[in-house]
């Protein structure tokens, strides 16, 4: 199908971008009872997820506002507190190439380098990344009418399932789609938001992210009118490790079945003091496994300990009809992963 | 050399044998016209030599003209309305709207005998008529096509789809194979009226009962199986299921159809020029010599462009409708979900050997689905590669509500290799016998033994473990399989050669260079011929102005285009002897043509170039037009233009793999793949046409899987992004040995390569795997899930 004919803008500010008229894509993608299709104004940012909900023929706006000319939002540097800004306009690929990100935050490179393919994370923004639609491919669908996209039901629950969601599944089982997030959320990152009116909002990200019994039809909290101007990581303490692994069925040019990132501190004697510990392509929002960040503060971290530890992250798993050969891909990711945080992988 | 007058065929005496191993002489009768024993490639010039594409430069360029870029004035826009339903009966179609729109030149309304779409529907206005006549055709699968538009853009024909309404009647469908076979499951066809011709394998034969949605069995058998297998020491059994692989060309279908009062024009992608030509003639009652059907460059085919399609039927009734031309060119989803794929089977294979290995008896059912299309078999793999006294197999055909499939790639053999080259694999362990050790015993081909050889050599064969012996968390192992594909030829394929004054040589086929590089191989023959290089060749083929060459499918297409090129060439040659010899004081028997020059062999200071030569040409051109004929030792068969050689194509796959037993990774490694075609032309394009078919074959081990969500029957993987095709990162160390096998059976002595690259790869993997877990994988795709239950499940 072609896609519809759009209009085209070009925001220069950010606080254009947000008076633009913009709803959100969530929202423009939502039928509008008895209103004329297609009246929607998005931000694009790479355009990689915007283009392709377009050409499914899921999403016709009027307009697109073009993000990418808004100067220095591409920006990543320290801030005076310690902690790094990476601005919404910057590469996947910046990002993984980024010195300061390699020392601080090796987990968010790893996972901004090891996504989608080199074309793809040339062209795709940190903040389009993280506020990318699902995959689920009855979403991706245009005949299947289901829950996140306003109809009366999830396909995926009794059908084909093999990729979606081993923990909280029972409303709506997609996975999250980004990559980035499973580090972000793990880093203890926080997202810039301005709106029209010029407030700036900084919520972590964790909480940012909307779970489907919270709103079925969203992903997170942006609003109407707002727009995202930075990723905000905290400094980190001393002796902070990270890491992040994925397993996708290709190596390249894929999604990931299962991505884990961890974030460990530790005292003077190598003692983890603080672990976080997060799952992605596992839930509909990124996931922390808690039973096992909190077996692992106090402990020395070896191998024995990063498979137990690696069994404690599908507490709570609820594995559906053909995904149940997700859980001992968790398992060994997240030990392997650990170890490697640890510097043993 | 040669004995006989002019006219009567002559006794050449050829080397054959397989090089390396051993030559002889072996003397065969060879038509009057054409060329003399062509002598091992060691003593050639241009054949056996890596050339470049004739193409290469035009393709990396953007130079070349696929038909998606043809631009021809007024042309229209076409495009489908499909239907949504899996399975539904339409009570009506309303065209006016989009009749009313604009932009919109021509709609046709396409309800085929057999409902909507598919394989047998027509698209004309005989159409409409069957649908007033059967007022209420049925959708039989989601994605059928039930109307069509021309219009003036792209986005005119989406809105005008976008108009006509249908009213459908859902009616139950189902789309899986298993579910298909059950008691009580809905039913795809009331009545059989499938057309045979769509079979998109062996085994398609007609008259079989339908009982449900199970038409069957064909079948054959030879010996007496239940004796063989009783009498039998050991016995192996398993059931095997293969699942649809999609062709993926990454050029679509499509066409650009030119109907005009005078005549038709169609630009097609396609794999048969000629064959289309023919179909086009046919079905809109036009003289074959007003049809012209014209391929400058094709994006890939690997069987499902070899007929026009209901898309290129639609387009040239659209045409002919709007009275302007009309490019239709599918979309990547219309290509996943309706055009063609490798059917679905189940299969289970009994075999039975003695202690020693000779086989006592082999017995294979097996079910197949090609969705709405018949003719999903097994091949003749199981049949045919092994020496087993014993045989028998039946097979079913299984419909449901998905398009129709049709050849792919090695059609049955491929997933009839996956069964049987395991099945062998797992005899060779219960016998204690080295898998490479009991095909020497049990297969009775030299080829593939010295194929063996050298694989098992190279692949360091020597040092695989026993299965599953290692211990870690990644296992490696090894394993090789086989592949049987015919050697076949089009004897209907001619190609003619001239010379002109200027001294340029020009070819010109109707055979289409579909990325096998055909083009270049005839190029190079030709040359040798004229002892020129093949870069001075004029290659102009694809058009059926020309004379009618092979199709590009069956891996027939060298086989048959090299020998007529070869011998028009030898005729033109002959020719510009006859002219030139009295100049240079000798008989034309005594010329001979290289580098450039002709010269004489007693005297090779009589000497002049070929531009010379050509220069002193009475006529502006010499022309000869050429024609595969029989193989000179005859043919095991005939079907219409095909001819089945007596040999048979073979190669054997080694792969290397290493499995994560704890994430369920399988990465292919390395794969060593040993195969012959007879005499090989160009070493690089063989390559990689065999890396092609080791890629494919990778795909379709661990990858490659259409899915359909059985709660509304439609496919949720019709793209490239969650249909998964094999990426750089999967790409193993490939590497290809060819032998060279003389049989003398041509002027070229040419035979295809395409097939069997393709069909020994999936059970190579599969018995590597087996080496590395200890666990047979009975099911494709040999992905992660499959993997990780196979290693829970712990056993086989
Ligand atoms: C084959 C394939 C494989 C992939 N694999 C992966 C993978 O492994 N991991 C992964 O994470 N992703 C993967 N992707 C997805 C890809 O990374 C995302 O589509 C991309 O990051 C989106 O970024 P963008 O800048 O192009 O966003 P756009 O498409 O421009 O925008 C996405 C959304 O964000 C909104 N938006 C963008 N910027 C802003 C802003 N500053 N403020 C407010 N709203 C904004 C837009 O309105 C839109 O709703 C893959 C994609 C493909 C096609
Ligand atoms: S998993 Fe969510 S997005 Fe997918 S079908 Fe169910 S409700 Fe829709």
């Amino acid at each position: 199908m072609a896609m519809n004919r759009f209009e085209w803008a070009s925001a220069r500010t950010a606080a254009e971008g947000a008076a633009s008229g913009a709803t959100t894509v969530a929202d423009a993608m939502l039928p509008v009872p008895g209103g004329p299709p297609g009246q929607a104004v998005v931000l694009k940012a790479g355009g990689i997820d915007l283009l392709d909900l377009m050409k499914e023929g899921l999403l016709a706006p009027r307009r697109l506002v073009d993000l990418r000319a808004i100067a220095g939002l591409d920006a990543i540097a320290q801030e005076s507190d310690g902690g790094l800004r990476i601005g919404a306009l910057a590469s996947l690929q910046q990002v993984a190439e980024h010195p300061l990100i390699a020392d601080r935050a090796r987990a968010l490179a790893e996972a901004a380098g090891g996504s989608a393919s080199p074309q793809i994370r040339h062209v795709a923004t940190i903040g389009g990344n993280l506020l990318q639609r699902p995959r689920c491919w009855y979403f991706r669908s245009i005949a299947h009418r289901c829950l996140r996209k306003g109809g009366g039901k999830c396909f995926a629950v009794h059908g084909e399932n093999q990729y979606h969601a081993i923990f909280a599944n029972e409303v709506c089982a997609v996975v999250h789609p980004s990559t980035a997030a499973t580090a972000l959320v793990a880093l203890g990152a926080r997202i810039e938001i301005v709106n029209a009116g010029g407030d700036v909002r900084r919520p972590l990200l964790d909480e940012f992210f909307v779970a489907p019994e919270t709103d079925v039809q969203r992903e997170n909290d942006l609003k109407e009118g707002e727009v995202v101007t930075a990723v905000l990581l905290p400094a980190p303490a001393a002796a902070t490790t990270s890491a992040h692994m994925r397993q996708s069925d290709k190596q390249a040019f894929d999604w990931p079945i299962a991505d884990v990132a961890v974030v460990l501190e530790r005292d003077a004697d190598g003692r983890c003091s603080k672990a976080s510990v997060v799952l992605g392509a596992a839930a509909p929002v990124p996931r922390r496994a808690r039973a096992t960040e909190e077996m692992l503060v106090g402990e020395m971290i070896d191998e024995k300990l990063a498979r137990e530890a690696g069994h404690a992250a599908l507490e709570a798993s609820t594995p559906l009809a053909r995904n149940h050969y997700k859980q001992p891909i968790f398992a060994a990711l997240v030990a392997r992963v650990l170890l490697r945080a640890a510097g043993q992988g | 050399m040669a004995t006989g007058s002019q006219d009567s065929p002559r006794h050449e005496k050829f080397v054959t044998g397989i090089v390396g191993v051993g030559l002889s002489d072996v003397e065969r009768t060879v038509p009057a016209d054409e060329a003399p024993p062509l002598a091992p490639n060691a003593q050639l010039s241009q054949i056996g030599k890596p050339t470049p594409r004739w193409n290469g430069r035009a393709k990396v360029t953007g130079a070349v003209r696929f038909t998606a870029d043809i631009a021809l004035p007024g042309m229209l826009h076409g495009r489908f309305l499909r239907s949504p339903l899996p399975h539904a009966r339409i009570r009506a179609v309303d065209t006016s709207a989009a009749e009313r729109h604009p932009g919109v030149r021509a709609v046709l309304v396409l309800l085929g005998p057999n409902g909507a779409g598919g394989a047998t529907s027509v698209s004309a206005e005989e159409d409409v008529e069957a649908t007033r006549r059967n007022e209420q055709p049925i959708a039989l699968y989601a994605g059928a096509a039930v109307a069509a538009v021309a219009a003036i853009s792209e986005q005119a024909a989406d809105e005008a789809v976008r108009l006509i309404k249908v009213q459908y009647e859902p009616l139950p469908f189902v789309v899986d194979m298993d579910d298909a076979r059950a008691a009580g499951a809905p039913v795809v066809y009331e009545t059989l009226d499938v057309q045979p011709g769509f079979g998109a394998s062996g085994l398609v034969s007609p008259g079989l009962t339908l009982k449900g949605n199970v038409r069957g069995p064909a079948g054959d058998a030879r010996g007496d199986v239940a004796a063989g297998l009783v009498a039998a020491e050991v016995v192996v059994e398993g059931e095997y299921r293969t699942q649809v692989q999609t062709h993926c060309c990454l050029e679509p279908h499509g066409i650009v159809a030119d109907w005009r009062a005078d005549g038709l024009t169609v630009h097609i992608s396609t794999q048969f020029t000629a064959g289309v030509r023919a179909e086009l003639a046919r079905a809109f009652g036009l003289p074959l010599g007003r049809v012209r059907v014209i391929a400058e460059a094709i994006g890939g085919g690997f069987g499902s462009k070899s007929q026009l399609g209901y898309y290129g039927h639609a387009a040239v009734a659209l045409s002919r409708k709007a009275q302007a031309p009309v490019r239709l060119v599918l979309e990547r989803h219309e290509e996943q979900v309706d055009s063609g794929y490798r059917p679905a089977t189940w299969q289970r294979l009994r075999i039975g050997a003695a202690r020693d290995g000779t086989l006592a008896a082999m017995s294979l059912l097996s079910y197949g689905t090609a969705g709405t299309a018949i003719g999903a078999g097994v091949g003749n793999i199981a049949q045919r590669m092994y020496t087993c006294a014993n045989f028998d197999e039946s097979h079913y055909d299984v419909f449901i509500n998905a398009g129709p499939g049709c050849a792919m790639r090695g059609p049955g053999n491929v997933p009839g290799a996956f069964a049987l080259e395991q099945a062998i694999d797992e005899l060779a362990e219960k016998l204690g016998i080295d898998p490479v050790a009991l095909r020497d015993r049990i297969d009775a081909s030299p080829v593939r033994r010295e194929e063996r050889r050298i694989g098992a050599e190279r692949m360091g064969w020597s040092t695989r473990h026993p299965a599953g012996a290692e211990t870690g968390t990644i296992k490696t192992g090894l394993g090789m399989a086989q592949s049987l594909w015919g050697a076949n030829v089009q004897v209907n394929s001619a190609c003619e050669v001239r010379v002109l004054r200027d001294g340029s040589v020009e070819v010109r086929s109707s055979v289409q260079d579909i990325g096998t590089g055909t083009g270049t191989i005839i190029a190079q023959v030709v040359a040798e011929e004229f002892g020129l290089r093949a870069e001075d060749i004029v290659i102009r083929i694809g058009d059926t102005d020309f004379p009618a060459g092979a199709p590009s499918s069956g891996s027939r297409t060298a086989a048959s285009m090299t020998p007529p090129a070869r011998n028009a060439a030898y005729q033109v040659c002959r020719q510009l002897f006859a002219l030139v010899a009295p100049a240079l004081g000798t008989t034309a028997d005594d010329l001979q043509a290289r580098d450039g020059r002709i010269v004489s062999r007693r005297d090779p200071a009589r000497a002049m170039t070929f531009h010379d030569a050509a220069a002193s040409m009475r006529t502006g051109q010499i022309a000869v037009v050429a024609s595969r004929g029989e193989d000179y030792a005859g043919f095991r068969g005939r079907r219409g233009d095909m001819g089945f050689a007596l040999n048979d194509l073979g190669g054997v796959q080694f792969a290397a793999v290493s499995v994560d037993t704890e994430t369920g990774l399988v990465r292919v490694k390395r794969v060593v793949a040993v195969h012959d075609c007879g005499r090989p032309i160009n070493p690089a394009q063989i390559e990689s046409q065999v890396q092609g078919g080791i890629l494919q074959g990778l795909g379709y081990a661990l990858l490659e899987e259409r899915v359909f969500d059985r709660q509304t029957g439609l496919i949720v993987n019709a793209d490239l992004e969650q249909y998964k095709l094999p990426g750089a990162l999967e790409v193993p160390a490939i590497e290809v040995h060819l032998i060279e096998n003389y049989q003398g059976f041509s002027a070229t002595d040419v035979y295809g390569i395409a097939e069997p690259s393709n069909i020994a790869t999936a059970p190579a993997i599969a018995n590597a795997i087996y080496n590395a877990l200890g666990l047979r994988l009975r099911t494709l795709p040999m992905n992660r899930a499959a993997i990780l239950t196979a290693l829970a499940a712990g056993k086989n």
